[in-house]
């Protein structure tokens, strides 16, 4: 059999984890191998591996059949091995074409010769069908561009190996689609494919085979063609996964937020980013703002959470217009807010976790006595959200939260705002790049929350998440309600008509 | 406890870190001590080792009182590290700090004698501190970076110190401040302990202060807000943490300690004042390698500095030897120069853990 990597027996450990425990992973030429694990089961561990950027403790690695040592990223490229990177590589004030080239500059007599790799980028662009636009700036272009420039990257450098790592977390549905399509094209030129993925939808359209990954184990490869979904996430999980979501009739009970007439501007443009926004949200409901991102669902949420003051129009909670207090009014008095970006607004990576679960209650007379804190009850607090969440750990209450894996990293901060007792929790993407356990896990929380009688206001781009768990939706388009639907009697391709303003429901007229 | 159990240990790292660095920095500095007189090389550098010591219990008193000023600047530059902020303004804050408590020593005669000392140094620190709060609320409100403006709050700082000396307490024949006389720290029995040494209260306050911040860093709420601004101020803002406030507090506390440090070393008895020249305090920029050396941990900043007083004295017994005393500056300048790199040897100690743990598997 023709190999084009073959990585045998791979052992690499951190300190308290096993992240890869005798692995083998074996890719042919010319396919697409989808490489399958929860967060946390060691697949970033291995391509990091590959990549040269960690050297394994036991193993092999044989490229094209012959064994080689990968010390640093430039031995793998020199070796035709290429990885676009879940958060992009990219220099942002540069533009596509230097970002492309840097590095591997053609150079003459000390100065620069661009017109070449232009030229080259521009056949490399036509021959694989990735449009770009080589004079556009990096910080101006969309994210789906920005991973062109990625892939564009590997091909200027020759690479024919090529590892994509989560590629679509950051992408739109269209976005997918497209890349989907690239990665069929790339290879029918005859690269191959590592993808990395624990979306099983996207491994049955592209991928030939995948191998499986479990808590740092190798579980198996299978073809994908003749194996099942449900067949693949067993094999991921480690027991069956349900995909229907199972959820009671709402018992929906008064209005708690009231949001009338929001208005904020915005920062980049002179338009409103939320205009003229009203909605009531009630209790036992689950409500999902839907939309494309970058339509006003962010600064709606910062308005809601305090994070963002207000241009126009109120707030009101439990009767009370919170329009501008303060955002620790709002986090203690029964708004939780599992925030979009969790290392921007969610953790304090360089705190550990017992730090991090108290993070907005520290103050609280249970945490602290006379302004010194009480260690004792803070790891109390720490290892009983540990427990009753699940929110796995190299070193438990004191590991330092970097080190934590994303789906833990959001366990924690779901822990963390369910656990206060909330009336309302605004969750935005809290499924966000996380894996079909992990996903199932906070859909059922957020759905326990709602049965609890708390109101829930999920803001997501995933139109199967939103159809599937929540029990009405309004849709934004360019800072405005759309429309507002009942999920069991739209599609998603109405869903999408709102989503892209080409459609709008009674009531929202355009004025 | 078996070697490689030890090594991952987070704190030997720390403090194996700082050794390695020293001990570099030491190898370095005895080579440029043999280039620049070979013959008495030797005998230079095992003054260097010994310096307080050389001189007895009097030369150990001096270098506690040497390490007195630099272990504060040190605490003011850590202090802001933790809490994210890099505090190069230590040496504005110092000098104003000083010229309060000279200030306050000279002219407030209306406060009974034996208080006067205590009130000159709660002077020292608000002057100390109000310096600081200008960095912080320039970065809290308008986001300019502290670094930037604390230089220039230095230069700014000095200048107005020399025009506020020359309008307020100028001796006009020496070109100096007026001597505290009535505002000189007490000696707390240190004179009995350090005989004819110049080692005062101060001493014993700085290593009370270094205690205090260790305390209000890793014990208490306050600490815990600070270093959350610090580590990220977004998601402070998220806790609903008054990341602005904990921003000035953070520049006011350090400025504070800069500003204690200024009046600690100029009220003390020891012919020390504020001269009316361009030059900023060294004692501010001193604090930057303390704290460095200390990894910005209050305890180890203690010792930083006592090792860095240690060097002073060392080079000051030096003296003696045909020397050119530029050359003790920098055999001193390079081993703080080291320091600065322990954090690489951190990484360094890291990977031959790694190593070590690969091999007993």
């Amino acid at each position: 059999m023709d190999y084009v990597i073959e990585m045998l027996n791979i052992t690499k450990e951190f300190p308290g984890i096993i992240a890869n425990d005798n692995i083998t992973l074996q890719v042919k030429k010319g396919e697409i191998h989808a490489l399958l694990g929860e967060n946390g089961a060691g697949k970033s561990t291995l391509m990091s591996v590959l990549f040269g950027l960690y050297i394994p403790e036991k193993g092999t690695i044989k490229v094209r059949g012959k064994e080689v040592k990968i010390n640093n990223p430039n031995a793998a490229n020199d070796l035709g091995i290429g990885m676009v990177h879940q958060h992009f590589k990219l220099v942002h004030n540069f533009s596509v074409l230097e970002n492309i080239v840097l590095g591997v500059e053609t150079v003459k007599n000390g100065f620069l010769k661009m017109d070449e790799a232009k030229k080259r980028i521009i056949e490399l662009s036509k021959q694989y069908n990735l449009r770009v636009e080589p004079d556009a700036i990096i910080e101006d272009i969309s994210v789906g561009m920005q991973q062109r420039v990625e892939i564009l990257k590997m091909l200027y450098r020759e690479n024919d190996i090529l590892i994509f790592d989560e590629p679509t977390a950051v992408l739109t549905p269209q976005e997918i689609e497209e890349l989907m399509k690239i990665m069929k094209r790339l290879v029918e030129e005859g690269k191959s494919i590592i993808f990395i993925t624990h979306k099983l939808n996207e491994i049955k359209q592209v991928a030939d085979r995948v191998s499986v990954l479990r808590k740092g184990k190798y579980i198996g490869t299978v073809d994908v063609a003749n194996t099942s979904k449900e067949e693949m996430s067993e094999m991921m999980v480690g027991r069956k996964v349900i995909f229907d979501i199972n959820k009671k009739e709402a018992n929906i009970g008064e209005t708690i937020l009231s949001v009338k007439n929001l208005s904020i501007n915005s920062k980049v443009h002179g338009k409103s980013a939320v205009n003229n926004v009203s909605f009531d949200l009630r209790k036992g409901e689950i409500l999902c703002v839907a939309g494309i991102e970058g339509n006003g669902q962010t600064e709606l949420v910062y308005a809601l959470t305090g994070l963002l003051p207000v241009d126009g129009g109120e707030i009101f909670y439990k009767g009370e217009n919170i329009t501008h207090k303060s955002i620790r009014f709002r986090n203690s008095t029964g708004i939780s807010h599992i925030p979009e970006d969790r290392h921007k607004h969610g953790l304090v990576l360089d705190f550990t976790l017992a730090e991090n679960l108290v993070l907005q209650t520290y103050f609280l007379d249970q945490y602290q006595k006379h302004g010194f804190i009480d260690f004792k009850s803070r790891l109390k607090n720490a290892e009983n959200m540990i427990n009753q969440y699940d929110i796995r750990s190299g070193e438990g209450s004191i590991t330092y939260v970097r080190s934590m894996s994303g789906g833990n990293q959001q366990k924690a901060i779901v822990a963390r705002e369910v656990e206060k007792d909330p009336d309302v929790i605004i969750a935005v993407q809290p499924t966000r790049g996380l894996d079909v356990g992990a996903i199932e896990y906070i859909h059922n929380q957020l759905i326990k929350q709602r049965d609890m009688g708390r109101a829930v206001l999920l803001v997501s781009l995933e139109l199967s998440e939103v159809l599937g768990i929540s029990d009405r939706i309004v849709v934004m388009y360019e800072g405005e309600i759309v429309g507002d639907v009942n999920p069991s009697e739209v599609t998603q391709q109405e869903l999408g008509l709102y989503m892209s303003g080409s459609k709008r429901g009674v009531g929202y007229e355009r004025k | 406890m078996n070697v490689s159990k030890l090594l991952n240990n987070r704190s030997f790292k720390s403090v194996s870190a700082s050794v390695i660095v020293i001990l570099l920095g030491l190898l370095v500095g005895y080579i440029i001590l043999l280039i620049s007189n070979p013959r008495q090389a030797t005998e230079g550098f095992m003054i260097i080792l010994k310096g307080g010591f050389n001189g007895g219990l009097r030369g150990v008193g001096n270098m506690l009182h040497n390490a007195m000023p630099i272990i504060l600047t040190g605490l003011s530059v850590g202090f802001a590290f933790k809490t994210g902020l890099f505090n190069i303004g230590a040496s504005g804050q110092f000098i104003l700090g000083a010229f309060a408590a000279i200030y306050i020593g000279v002219k407030w005669t209306f406060v009974p004698v034996e208080f006067l000392w205590i009130v000159a140094l709660c002077g020292s620190i608000v002057a100390g501190a109000l310096w600081g709060a200008l960095a912080g609320i320039l970065k809290a409100y308008r986001n300019v970076n502290e670094v930037i403006t604390s230089i220039m709050l230095n230069y700014i700082g000095m200048y107005l110190v020399n025009f506020m000396v020359v309008n307020t307490v100028f001796d006009l024949t020496r070109n100096q401040s007026i001597s505290p006389v009535n505002a000189y720290l007490p000696t707390a029995g240190m004179n009995v302990l350090f005989p004819f040494s110049s080692v005062n209260v101060g001493f014993i306050i700085a290593i009370v202060v270094a205690i205090l911040m260790y305390i209000i860093l890793e014990k208490t709420t306050f600490g815990f807000e600070l270093k959350a601004v610090g580590y990220n101020r977004e998601a402070s803002r998220y806790a609903g943490i008054n990341e602005k406030k904990s921003i000035i507090l953070s520049m006011m506390i350090a400025g504070g300690l800069s500003g204690l440090g200024g009046g600690l070393l100029y009220l003390s008895n020891t012919g020390k004042h504020i001269e009316v020249v361009d030059l900023l305090a060294s004692e501010g920029f001193n604090g930057i390698p303390v704290a460095l050396l200390g990894l910005s941990n209050p305890i180890g900043i203690i010792f930083a500095g006592l090792f860095v007083g240690h060097m002073n004295m060392g080079g000051f017994y030096m003296q003696k030897l045909r020397f050119v005393p530029e050359v003790i500056d920098i055999m001193i300048a390079i081993i703080i120069y080291f320091s600065a790199l322990s954090l690489a040897f951190k990484s360094f100690i890291e990977s031959i853990a790694r190593k070590l743990r690969g091999k007993t598997l």
